[in-house]
């Protein structure tokens, strides 16, 4: 019993980070980029959802809704300022700029809302009884395994099936035949920061409601471990980044249950380690030949 | 144009990075500005959080010292104070920089710093420098270590774990106790320490034992599910209220309703933003002041803090106003004149605070030991309709 309820908070754990972690690997597989401001983006979710429903009294949905608008503009908008003049640069300086826009997102977050902890309320209370209440899973961890099946479930489906998932893979393949092509390059990198960042939001929401503390600094740790968590089940590949993070977030759990809460963190990188010695592209992600 | 617009954004950047350093509260002067020959301007400062995680305390105590601070030169006795708030964000090294500024301002005497980390580090200075330094509510027994010029008004940690074990096992008998901690934070894991060494001399039955760190203390389901299935009734929190209002949370989305028993880090709780306060009913914790006391300089207090903060005062608060009381007692006491420098004044408080005996908003009778610490008695309350009572046993 007590194994199915650690079990359950990995999973729970997991979904957050898988749901992050979808965010990265769409942005990498496509515009071949590591946004770092990702993690800021999903605490910038968190400060407007929180803003929406402690101040304004906005039910959790609109709240919701509204940290996906103001995610998904400011994703266009940091791509626009960003990143965009930096498309034909060296990777290295656009991973800087990305880090950039992280500390500036932190630090203005800092600005805005103070740095004291605000305490996000749930946006869904109490938990299921399994066993005569041997086992409680709160609701919220239900919710956040579904949302994040449904999220990969939908964008697997939007890039394999719709013409801008196919414009997507395109891009992904080969930015310059795509172009002869006729397909709008700059266009679809936008929309996959539009998408990234949308998903980000609501990453915020679960991960807040899951994890009620709320800092300009909460995104950057689940952030690395999201980032981790794609590369764990092979960065660019949707299903990867839904296997890594929910992996990563078990073995966090089990490592905090029965090694030491102390080494958890230290152990969910050790795996890291090991599966990128056995298998360099990750998990699930294809090896791809450098060519000469 | 779009290199115009590139360097807007640089120029916003870099004011962000600049605008985050640390805020400096104005001093404020005393009431009366003509000094006469017997009356004494002393330059006081203090330092705490003003900004930060715990700026709930640094707040506490800077809005507590300038309450006591503006009745002591309202009254307009021979003592009056110069006041000045340094932030430092509850860091040594910042501790340290607020502590120079203070001393380059010309501070005599010091009622600071406001937590243990930062304590530590500005006592080490203060000794080296002889600067008579009182801190209102870092508790930890390093901070009074560092030489015989540092004192505090709060009761030490080691004294808050035999407190609460003895409390436990005095009023809950037959409890099964789960203990959470911080094990990277030398506050926690000192309460953490004495509490289980006193809990075994007391026969108090600890059941399991779960810890965190800075980078972990965001999610708590797994300790809450061993706490839990380790068929623990109640849960010790030797913490700060910031990781406390995450726990209480996730244990409340587990259906898991312990007793959870508090140190004084779990004062603050209340007074969070977006914190359900209904959450914290029953939780019970350690703390010297009670803001509904009877007595008539408690209610006066809370009164004028509440007038000019809009919030109930918590014990950092109390712990600041007894101190500049305190200070004021012991320069009475000693004889000191405003044209002494620190040093000479240090000598002279050093040599009357085992001597005096002050009555506070968090003690009465409050002595000190010639090694800094204070003897005061601790008290337990119970959180009831989101205010602090006393439990009826």
């Amino acid at each position: 019993m007590e194994f199915l309820s650690y079990l359950i908070s990995g999973i729970s754990l997991g979904s957050v980070y898988a749901i992050i972690a979808l965010g990265y690997t769409m942005v990498y597989g496509i515009a071949k980029m590591l946004n770092f401001a990702h993690g800021d983006v999903i605490m910038i979710g968190g400060y407007v959802s929180f803003c929406a429903m402690f101040y304004l009294g906005l039910p959790p949905v609109v709240a919701t809704l509204l940290a996906v608008l103001a995610c998904t503009a400011l994703g266009i908008i940091i791509e626009r300022l960003a990143y965009k003049p930096l498309r034909s640069a060296p990777s290295l300086a656009v991973l800087i700029t990305a880090i950039g826009v992280s500390y500036f997102l932190q630090n203005s977050a800092l600005l805005i809302w103070k740095a004291a902890a605000k305490v996000y309320p749930p946006v869904i209370d109490g938990s299921a009884q399994l066993f005569d209440g041997q086992l409680k899973i709160p609701y919220i961890s239900i919710l956040t395994v579904f949302a994040c099946l449904i999220i990969m479930a939908a964008l697997s489906l939007f890039v394999s099936k719709t013409k801008m998932g196919k414009a997507m893979r395109a891009c992904s393949e080969d930015k310059g035949a795509a172009q002869l092509m006729g397909i709008n390059v700059d266009a679809t990198i936008s929309i996959t920061f539009a998408i990234g960042s949308a998903l980000a939001a609501i990453a915020g929401v679960l991960m807040c409601s899951a994890y009620p503390s709320l800092m300009p600094t909460t995104g950057s740790m689940p952030g690395i471990k999201a980032f981790t968590a794609a590369v764990f089940g092979g960065i660019g590949s949707i299903p990867g980044a839904f296997l890594g993070g929910l992996l990563l977030g078990i073995i966090e759990s089990m490592a905090k249950a029965y090694i030491s809460t102390n080494l958890a963190n230290s152990i969910v990188f050790a795996v890291l380690i090991v599966v990128l010695l056995v298998k360099p592209a990750g998990l699930l992600g294809k090896y791809v030949p450098e060519k000469v | 144009m779009k290199r115009v617009f590139a360097f807007a954004v640089a120029a916003v950047m870099a004011l962000s990075l600049v605008a985050c350093g640390s805020k400096t509260e104005q001093p404020s002067a005393p009431a009366t500005n003509e000094t006469s020959d017997s009356v004494q301007v002393f330059k006081l400062g203090s330092i705490g959080p003003l900004t930060g995680g715990a700026a709930i305390y640094g707040q506490s105590v800077i809005n507590g010292a300038k309450i006591a601070v503006d009745e002591i030169n309202a009254a307009g006795g021979n003592i009056q104070f110069e006041f000045n708030g340094q932030d430092d964000e509850a860091d040594g090294e910042k501790s340290v920089n607020a502590y120079n500024t203070l001393m380059d301002w010309g501070m005599q005497v010091m009622v600071g710093p406001t937590t243990t980390g930062a304590s530590i580090a500005v006592g080490a200075q203060a000794a080296a420098d002889r600067t008579i330094m009182l801190t209102p509510s870092a508790s930890g027994t390093d901070v009074i270590a560092a030489g015989d010029n540092v004192f505090q008004v709060c009761f030490t940690d080691p004294n808050q774990g035999v407190g609460s074990a003895d409390y436990i096992a005095e009023n809950m008998a037959g409890a099964k106790v789960a203990v959470i901690y911080k094990n990277d934070d030398a506050y926690s894991q000192g309460i953490r320490d004495t509490f289980i060494t006193e809990s075994g001399a007391k026969g108090v039955d600890v059941v399991y034992e779960g810890t965190f760190t800075e980078d972990t203390q965001t999610d708590f389901s797994v300790q809450l599910a061993a706490a839990q299935s380790a068929g623990a009734d109640l849960v010790f929190l030797p913490i700060y209220y910031q990781p406390a209002s995450v726990i209480l949370n996730q244990a409340n989305q587990m259906g898991y309703a312990p007793t959870f028993f508090g140190v004084d880090g779990m004062d603050g709780i209340l007074t969070m933003e977006g914190f359900d306060t209904s959450l914290a009913e029953g939780v019970m914790l350690l703390t010297p002041f009670s803001a509904d006391a009877p007595d008539e300089r408690t209610q006066n207090f809370v009164k004028t803090y509440q007038a000019q903060h809009g919030e109930i005062p918590n014990q950092f608060a109390a712990d600041a106003y007894d101190g500049v009381y305190i200070m004021k007692a012991a320069l009475e006491a000693a004889g000191c004149t405003a044209d002494m420098s620190a040093a000479d004044i240090c000598e002279a408080v050093v040599a009357v605070m085992t001597q005096i005996s002050v009555d506070g908003l968090t003690g009465q009778n409050m002595t000190w030991a010639a090694t800094g610490e204070v003897s005061k008695a601790p008290m337990a309350v119970v959180i009831e309709n989101g205010a602090y009572v006393l439990p009826n046993a």
